[in-house]
């Protein structure tokens, strides 16, 4: 077996013990409920590291928009949700959910990514942070119920929509969707999870991977060898925001209310993935889990220390770049260390 | 038509605001080549550095602006030198725009610590009434910022073009291996730059406070984000493209404010940004760098 | 009756009112080592970068094996035959010596995104043909011990032999080298000239390339074009262009070697 190939297996190997020790702590109620209620966010965050890391480490282009793409896959999967919850069994329903929230947050990453690709890496930047805010707030403007006449959708008010009075408000504006069933389990989430890993360390692993890996490295190389460097892109960027959108039907999936506020899915939140796929390791899959899901919980649970974490993850993330991308810094650290040092990413 | 008025006299108001800051980016962007993620946090360092100044140490609003312009420099260009400079010429253009994103964490945080999360009364500097124009009244902090504006534009512009460190300035925006086979000093070029756009940000946090008197550790980061729509809508690197990206921007947010939809208006900004990066990604006056192969 | 394989007619590109290429032509035949050279900014990576479609020509024809290829997309273009390595090495640094090779077989050794992702028995199958086929390649180069190494973590000399081990991984008809020996000591330099020769015996491989190093030039390539200010200053046999006092005096105002 490949090195890579042990590479990744050993990450599959990594979440399911970490599945088994937190079940096992969990019928021996070792886990308050408070640490109860962190498991499925702590995953999804988990899965858009992954995915983002996808984007920023193999494809090598810095999204600042995930959230959005999250958002995507959260109302639109709520939506379903909620308009089948009478009619539809628990199962099915949760699952064509997923399959509508993935394939949608795939639409607008392959929407978005058409023009956004061929920018350079800050505008690239700056745009997905755009697209992020834009989703965000046109969700939040979104007013849609359904009655007997059929759906109807304002961007203006509630009465906008003209609803007759046993109408049913399923989107309502900025108060967002609520009564999604609580589908999303701490099993379910680390099963996407799995899956969001099989895909992307697949992808990693293969023709396709290494295409995406040149056009990061040097894209007027990989034209002159004859990859075809848009459609390469697009692909990349696009399971990126379909491994967002999954995170996102979880997320929706666990909570009472979902609203569109800058909280949950604002290009703040974009960031602090991208945090935890920087401090996890660019281009490194593993770290991206590991990051995620430590950096995550820690705030929960050092609350004490919670007034300074930001800053000290500010910190981190200055010194680890400057670390690992100044000039100077890298060839004094060859001098000192010698040449091995360095790995393949991914 | 007098809510037009106003609303037009607020956008250029606040589109002044915009283009002080664009044009702080713009610099930074055409000479040193980054986009310093961080410059809306100038903003609010700036503006908490007049709050602290004149509210709570109850000095004169003009010294409290020169002391703000003094401290953002200070920051600016130590923030320059410790985290962006290292970076110079690093594998990946992305490294030093996530170190920016870093800084403005910390700025943002180490402002928390200290103001703490709740909004600032910030008390205007410009205590002047305003005017009353055929019956709408236009605040006096509006006229003074649109005043400002024109005057650190023609400042900028007599600067750039007639002395000679704005002469470097232009050398290094076009071609930093010849400007230092002429001799120039890149580094010293590079700060004055980033001290320059710190100023610069300061200034733009106190005229910003005092149109807008909520200030927060988050105040500096949107219009920051909104300041370089408007450089890019300019042209990036374009000293008078920034003043028009800001102008137009401010107008067309408060526009579309009025009467679109508050909520909206942030996505039509966003939405013009998407579309002149398509349409014509140099912006209204800048030009297009091809890559050498 | 055989054709030229690459045949050049009046190639011209204007940049904003500078003719840095200027009706240049030059034809190439099966087999051939041919030298581009010229003083620095004779405009000889330009015409690299137009046979190669980085830049479309304002005018002139460039035929590969017959077929117009003029101002094609750079991918077609290495469709049609021709590959290239550059003179600022541009080697995939984050990628294995192996897998930047592998990433010029993509095309020849090609499967699914499907195929891909679920890693079928096809991916299994072309993937083993592929690693042999990159394997081989390197052996070529003296390259096969290293295929893990990290691109960036070789020497100098080696990374500018596994641009061309990637480039040759394209099976092109025409191999463009530009200044393959830049940087080089004596030693890397006959090492190369080396390289190329077996090159074109072992691949019967066509070969133009740009060069400073007169020793390379005159060594190994059989015909010349001289580039001056973007036009053809000479054109011939090697030993006769390399005697033409105008071509000497165009050196002579350039301190070069």
């Amino acid at each position: 077996m490949t090195k890579l190939k042990r590479n990744h297996l050993f990450t599959y190997i990594l979440v399911i013990a970490f599945y088994i020790a937190v079940e096992v702590m969990l019928r021996m109620g070792l886990l308050t409920s408070h640490l109860q209620g962190l498991l499925v966010p702590m995953v999804y965050y988990a899965i858009v590291a992954v995915g983002l890391n996808l984007c920023v480490g193999i494809l090598g282009e810095l999204s600042l928009g995930h959230a959005g793409f999250m958002c995507v896959g959260a109302f639109s999967s709520a939506l379903f949700s909620n308009l089948t919850k009478e009619t539809l069994p628990a199962a099915p329903r949760f699952l064509i959910a997923f399959v509508i929230g993935i394939a949608f947050a795939a639409l607008f990453g392959f929407l978005i990514g058409i023009p956004v690709l061929r920018l350079k890496g800050d505008y690239l930047a700056i745009v997905t942070l755009a697209f992020g805010e834009i989703i965000k707030n046109i969700v939040n403007a979104v007013y849609l119920g359904t009655d007997e006449n059929g759906v109807h959708i304002s961007l203006k008010n509630a009465m906008g929509m003209g609803l007759v009075p046993e109408g049913k408000v399923l989107i309502n504006g900025p108060m967002g969707i609520t009564g999604t069933p609580r589908n999303a389990n701490f099993t379910i989430a680390v099963i996407v999870l799995l899956i969001a890993l099989f895909i992307v360390q697949n992808l990693i692993d293969s023709r396709d991977g290494r295409a995406i890996m040149s056009i990061r490295d040097n894209v007027i190389a990989a034209e002159s060898i004859g990859i075809p460097v848009v459609r390469y892109k697009m692909l990349a960027f696009t399971i990126s925001a379909a491994i967002a959108g999954a995170a996102g039907v979880l997320f929706a999936h666990n909570i009472s209310t979902l609203q569109a506020t800058s909280q949950y899915f604002g290009y703040n939140v974009s960031i602090m993935i991208l945090v935890y796929v920087v401090l996890g390791g660019i281009g490194s899959i593993r770290g991206s889990v590991v990051a995620a899901m430590i950096l995550y919980l820690l705030p929960e649970m050092l609350r004490g220390l919670n007034k300074y974490r930001m800053l000290i993850y500010s910190i981190v993330l200055i010194v680890i770049m400057i670390i690992n991308w100044s000039p100077a810094i890298r060839s004094w650290r060859e001098k000192t260390f010698g040449r091995k040092g360095r790995r393949q990413e991914a | 038509m007098q809510s037009f008025f106003t609303s037009l006299v607020n956008g250029l108001s606040l589109g002044s605001i915009y283009a002080i800051i664009a044009l702080g980016y713009t610099m930074v962007y055409g000479i040193a080549k980054m986009l310093n993620f961080a410059h809306g946090d100038f903003i609010m360092v700036g503006g908490f550095a007049v709050f602290t100044a004149a509210t709570t140490m109850g000095l004169h609003p003009v010294l409290a602006i020169l002391i703000a312009m003094v401290v953002c420099t200070v920051i600016g260009v130590t923030t320059e030198r410790i985290a962006y400079r290292p970076l110079r010429g690093a594998a990946s253009p992305l490294a030093v725009l996530i170190t920016a994103i870093g800084v403005s964490y910390f700025l943002q945080n180490v402002a928390l610590l200290i103001f703490g999360a709740n909004a600032r009364s910030f008390t205007s500097v410009v205590p002047w009434k305003g005017v009353n124009v055929g019956g709408v009244q236009i605040q006096g902090v509006t006229i003074v910022t649109i005043i400002t504006s024109i005057l650190i534009l023609t400042l900028l512009q007599l600067f750039v073009h007639h002395t000679k460190e704005g002469q470097a300035m232009l050398a290094v925006a076009q071609d930093r291996g010849a400007a230092t086979l002429m001799g120039i000093n890149v580094n010293r070029t590079i700060t004055l730059t980033f001290a320059i756009g710190s100023a610069l940000a300061a200034v733009a946090g106190a005229l910003l406070c005092s149109a807008y008197p909520q200030l927060t550790p988050y105040t500096g980061a949107m219009p920051g984000i909104k300041a370089f729509v408007a450089a890019v809508l300019g042209g990036i690197g374009s000293i008078p493209g920034a003043m028009i990206g800001g102008l137009m921007l401010g107008v067309i947010e408060i526009l579309s404010r009025t009467y679109i939809s508050s909520q909206l208006s942030d996505a039509i900004v966003f939405g013009i940004l998407i579309i002149v990066l398509l349409v014509r990604p140099a912006g209204i006056l800048g030009h297009n760098i091809q890559e050498k192969v | 009756m055989s054709e030229h394989l690459l045949q050049v007619d009046h190639l011209s590109i204007t940049f904003g009112g500078l003719r840095a290429v200027d009706d240049v032509s030059l034809s190439i035949d099966r087999g051939e080592l041919y030298g581009l050279i010229g003083p620095n900014g004779a405009g000889k990576t330009t015409v690299f970068n137009l046979l190669t479609g980085v830049y479309k020509p304002t005018e002139g024809i460039v035929r590969l094996d017959g077929q117009d290829i003029t101002g094609h997309p750079t991918i077609e273009i290495n469709r049609a035959g021709i590959a290239r390595t550059f003179q600022n090495i541009r080697l995939f640094r984050g990628m294995s010596v192996i897998d930047n090779v592998k990433a010029a077989l993509s095309r020849e050794f090609s499967y699914s995104s499907v195929d891909s992702i679920f890693h079928t028995s096809k991916y299994r199958k072309v993937e083993k043909e592929m690693d042999k086929r990159a394997q081989e390649l390197l052996e070529v180069f003296e390259l096969g011990a290293h295929r893990d190494v990290l691109a960036s973590n070789l020497p100098y000399g080696q990374q500018r032999k596994l641009e061309i081990a990637r480039a040759m991984a394209t099976t092109p008809k025409l191999l463009l080298l530009d200044e393959p020996a830049a940087g080089m000591n004596p030693n890397e330099t006959a090492e190369l000239m080396h390289t190329i020769a077996l090159i074109r015996d072992r691949f019967d491989m066509t070969i133009l390339l740009i060069e400073h190093d007169m020793k390379l030039v005159a060594g190994i390539c059989e015909r010349l074009t001289v580039l001056n200010f973007g036009r053809v200053l000479a054109q011939g046999e090697t030993k006769a262009v390399l005697s033409d006092p105008e071509v000497i005096k165009a050196y002579l105002g350039d301190a070069d070697n």
